[in-house]
């Protein structure tokens, strides 16, 4: 298993000027070899006109018992959202 | 299916835990690889999507057959277009697979030993062209009618890697009954051809949902975990009940005399597969089986100095690019 590719995670940018997004992971000898293969396995239907390539050790998530601890928090400030704030009709649009 | 006989592995977690695992699962939360899971539920999906993967990627081998012997180049392009979403399938569910703990060398070394399996379908072989469509309609046909309630299954990566493959799938499903159409409209040879192929891919397409569910014991845990959404019996009924009136629209018929419309029911009455067959197949005794690991064995080990060579020119190509800062 010593000898097995490292592991790569995959970001493509769609068409449309959106963000890079992850589509899935794939082994690759290294990151040229990774974005080659990423082209084979990820975009044979046109879904990207760029690749993104990081290799799946270098990225730090969050833990998930940690979900309440990062998350909780912005539970009561609804206030953070416009819908939160009653402007009169009148006062047109805003 | 694609993963059939899946055994659920007993589970001995916390009670608790247990609980509220269930219970995230009931709410229609998605499962993610570092999430507390019970051990029944990981090991059951490695081999669930492991078998799912192998059948991808030994499912190359009956359709690369006939890649050089197709009829026109389009149809040849076309083929190798499908045989790559194949391995792509395959690629995408190993990585999902993986997420639980196991590698991918693993997960072939189990597939060479005959600790995992494929599926029973591919140990079928492919005699003539029209078995391309054949396939494409029937085996790709029933790989979807279980494939789409899959998108929702529980554990996150697997639906995730289910929504790619469904995109893709029916592309392979509607080429395959594109061939046969072509077939059923040439010369009376050819409609013989597309009738012999029906005549030997019918009962094996039949098989591919597993036993029927009063003895599938396996079933009920792994309902219950959303890893496997509808039973056997009844997505085998979906798919006769799709596939009756196409066969009809090509002027084919089912090798079942009797096959008939049922109109209390509202769907086909049918005779089922030969089991003891499905089951001898399972067991490695398909008419293909062996050529199917030996030639998955061959490329495995012939591809082995390609994947040691690559890691030293990596490692090298590294080792030159420290030196020269």
């Amino acid at each position: 298993m010593s000898n097995e590719w490292p592991l790569f995670e995959v970001f493509i940018r769609g068409q449309h000027g959106l963000s890079h997004r992850h589509v899935g992971s794939l082994h690759a000898t290294d990151a040229a070899h990774a974005i080659q293969n990423a082209r084979d396995v990820y975009t044979r239907r046109k879904e990207g006109i760029s690749i993104w390539v990081v290799p799946a050790a270098a990225i730090t998530a969050s833990s998930p018992d940690d979900k309440d601890a990062l998350f909780d928090p912005a539970d009561d400030k609804v206030y953070r959202h416009p819908s939160f704030f009653d402007i009169p009709d009148d006062a047109g649009a805003m | 299916m694609y993963a059939q006989m899946i055994k659920s592995e007993a589970t001995t977690d916390d009670p608790e835990k247990l609980a509220a695992f269930q219970a995230r699962i009931d709410a229609g939360d998605k499962i993610e690889p570092k999430d507390w899971m019970p051990q029944g539920y990981r090991k059951t999906l490695i081999r669930q999507i492991g078998q799912h993967a192998h059948s991808e990627i030994v499912g190359q081998l009956p359709e690369g057959n006939w890649i050089t012997r197709a009829p026109t180049l389009e149809r040849k392009a076309i083929l190798l277009a499908k045989v790559q979403d194949e391995a792509g399938h395959g690629l995408y569910l190993y990585c999902a697979a993986e997420t639980l703990g196991v590698s991918r060398d693993e997960l072939t070394e189990m597939l060479l030993d005959g600790r995992m399996k494929f599926s029973s379908i591919f140990a079928y072989p492919t005699l003539t062209w029209a078995d391309m469509g054949a396939v494409g309609w029937l085996v790709d046909g029933a790989a979807i009618m279980n494939q789409v309630p899959l998108q929702r299954t529980s554990f996150g990566p697997y639906a995730r890697a289910m929504v790619r493959i469904c995109k893709e799938e029916s592309f392979h499903q509607r080429q395959g009954f594109d061939i046969m159409m072509k077939m059923v409209n040439g010369t009376e040879a050819q409609k013989c051809m597309a009738q012999d192929a029906l005549n030997r891919f019918w009962y094996p397409a039949l098989m591919m949902f597993g036993p029927s569910d009063a003895e599938s014991v396996h079933s009920e845990q792994s309902m219950q975990w959303k890893i496997k959404m509808n039973g056997n019996d009844e997505l085998r009924q979906k798919f006769v009940d799709q596939t009756a009136p196409q066969a009809k629209y090509l002027g084919l018929t089912i090798p079942d005399p009797d096959l008939r419309w049922n109109e209390e029911e509202g769907g086909y009455d049918f005779t089922g597969p030969d089991w003891s067959e499905f089951f001898d197949v399972l067991k490695g005794n398909g008419p293909c089986s062996i050529e199917r690991i030996e030639a998955r064995q061959k490329a495995w080990d012939d591809g082995a100095w390609v994947r040691e060579a690559r890691m030293a020119h990596a490692a090298r190509k590294r080792a030159t690019s420290v030196a020269a800062e």
